[in-house]
């Protein structure tokens, strides 16, 4: 998983893959939670840009990692989501959660 | 859709051909990928829109995460689909042999999950209603779980 740290904003940018479903988003929260214990994340940004595909599963890693931010008072957010990604997102109530970006 | 015409002993007949496949894989998370791929490859010919595909494919993907996870606990395990094509009409059949649905009605409540733990967020079911036109689950303790979708393609 590609993912950036901003020393300076304590952002933590994750570029999401490909396809997001249960077998790609194990991966994905095993990782994500290394580097919120890693870093002093401030920030989340999941970053859609490679992805084409998600379904529910992706519902629950973001969910959970977004807890863990702003638990700690950071911020979560999403960004270039495809026409797919965003239906996902509006029908499981997820964009209330987290703020979605162009 | 492709149609039969069938030409006997002077009179013309036109028979809409129907379509079917059957798969099998095992109940690994990898083969989530492969199973709404060839779904949506199946389908190809009827020539459904982007978001079409997006539909029956995340449709397909919930049904066999729910397989591997519910049906089968994440151990070893066979899951079948089956599809039939007719005109611009889909049935898409889930099934696999394991634990089965104690509740059904409950299991299909949006946001409920039995397995929390893992992050489930509950909402496999209703994706499946909502992105397809109609969806039957038959379960039995101990037997398995049938999940019966159909959608018409291109209908709007």
């Amino acid at each position: 998983m590609k993912h950036k740290f901003q020393e300076d904003t304590g952002y933590l940018l994750i570029h999401m893959p490909r396809e997001v479903d249960h077998h790609t988003s194990l991966q994905l929260r095993e990782e994500a939670d290394f580097l919120l214990r890693r870093y002093p994340v401030r920030g989340i940004v999941f970053d859609f840009q490679e992805t084409v595909f998600m379904d529910s599963s992706g519902i629950g890693v973001i969910l959970g990692r977004c807890r863990n931010v702003s638990l700690a008072g950071g911020q979560a957010l999403a960004v270039h989501l495809n026409e797919q990604v965003k239906k996902i997102f509006c029908m499981s109530g997820l964009q209330k959660v987290i703020s979605i970006e162009a | 859709m492709a149609r039969l015409y069938v030409r006997r002993a002077g009179q013309e007949k036109e028979e809409a051909l129907k379509r079917d496949m059957k798969m099998e894989f095992s109940s690994q998370s990898e083969n989530e990928g492969f199973a709404r791929v060839a779904v949506g490859a199946f389908i190809a010919p009827l020539n459904p829109t982007v978001d079409e595909l997006a539909d029956v494919k995340t449709a397909v993907s919930e049904a066999v995460t729910n397989a591997i996870i519910h049906g089968y606990d994440q151990n070893p395990g066979k899951i079948w689909i089956t599809c039939e094509i007719e005109d611009d009409r889909i049935e898409l059949c889930v099934i696999d042999v394991g634990r089965g649905i104690e509740d059904v009605e409950k299991a299909r409540e949006p946001l409920y999950t039995t397995r929390p733990e893992l992050e489930r967020s509950g909402m496999g079911f209703t994706f499946m209603e909502a992105f397809m036109d109609e969806v039957w689950v038959t379960s039995a303790v101990g037997q398995g779980t049938r999940i019966t979708m159909r959608k018409r393609i291109g209908k709007e």
